[in-house]
């Protein structure tokens, strides 16, 4: 089983995607310039400021040549996990339903938060139960999910924020969403940043566990 | 092309500029809202729906509008 981590110019946290993934199986990284996936089985978008997020977070970037392939990997079926940035340029390529706005604080926020497993049957949570609360850092300034009612239903909902802990005004404490097939998931918060307890939690590291489940 | 937040959809920022302007002393401001003006040569303007849709607005949560100045 192998993950293929993508780095875009401006990327800043596929270093740390990189080492989580190989707690759990072999990874390398992708550049954004080619369109070869590889052979990899799964692959993470990171977060950072993908082309220096101009005009809009993950505009451009989803039409880098990798994301083409990505797109197509991830409409046969395989699966995508999109953090942070990497969850803003999957909301922009259309595999995830809703938006990101900027945070109602207007501010940057970086901070320890705990999220609620709502859907342990993606392929990104089957190490979870349901309602498993999650020690994981968001730190972003553009993390505010929206969705036009009618497009997100309930079972796309793979985290939400713990009562209180929402740090940007999502709509409904939404963390994290998954597509309808489940095999492409985003979410604000940064799992990298929480696999190894010398940290503080080492919660993040069950969703590439949970991923390095998928058969290779 | 005028880019502006959709209606009902939270705008941090013309509410903070609402909340500044009267600080100044300029009084019966309301419904303030902050979005993008993007200005562009084009051969073919039938394409700028188009570019709008795919690249640069988010349909999703922007309305934009199209504002066609022909050249002197």
């Amino acid at each position: 089983m192998k993950f293929g981590v993508v780095r875009f110019p401006g990327s800043c946290d596929e270093v740390d995607a990189l080492m989580a993934c190989r707690r759990f199986a072999d990874a390398d990284l992708l550049w954004h310039g080619d369109r070869d996936l590889s052979g990899v089985d799964a692959v993470v978008v990171p977060g950072g400021f993908s082309y220096g997020d101009y005009l809009r977070v993950g505009a451009i970037a989803r039409f880098s040549p990798l994301m083409e392939s990505v797109i197509e990997f991830a409409r046969d079926g395989g699966p995508v996990l999109g953090i942070c940035n990497g969850f803003q340029v999957l909301c922009e390529a259309g595999l995830l339903p809703g938006a990101l706005l900027p945070n109602d604080s207007l501010r940057f926020v970086c901070r320890q938060v705990d999220v609620i497993v709502e859907n342990p049957g993606t392929p990104f949570t089957r190490t979870c139960e349901e309602g498993d609360s999650l020690s994981i850092p968001v730190k972003h300034t553009t993390g505010r999910y929206y969705a036009p009612p009618g497009i997100l239903p309930e079972d796309q909902v793979v985290l939400r924020y713990a009562r209180g802990h929402n740090p940007n005004g999502s709509m409904d404490d939404v963390a994290g969403v998954c597509n309808e097939h489940g095999n492409v998931m985003g979410l604000m918060p940064h799992p990298e940043h929480a696999v190894d307890p010398l940290t503080g939690s080492a919660d993040g590291g069950r969703l590439f566990e949970s991923l390095a489940m998928v058969p290779a | 092309m005028l880019i502006r937040p959709k209606k009902g959809i939270l705008d941090p920022q013309g509410q903070a500029v609402e909340r500044a302007l009267p600080a100044l002393g300029f009084d019966g401001v309301a419904n303030v809202h902050v979005g993008r003006l993007i200005e562009l040569d084009v051969e073919d303007p039938s394409q700028v729906p188009q570019m709008c849709e795919r690249l640069l607005a988010n349909p999703l949560i922007e309305d934009y509008e199209v504002v066609e100045v022909t050249a002197a």
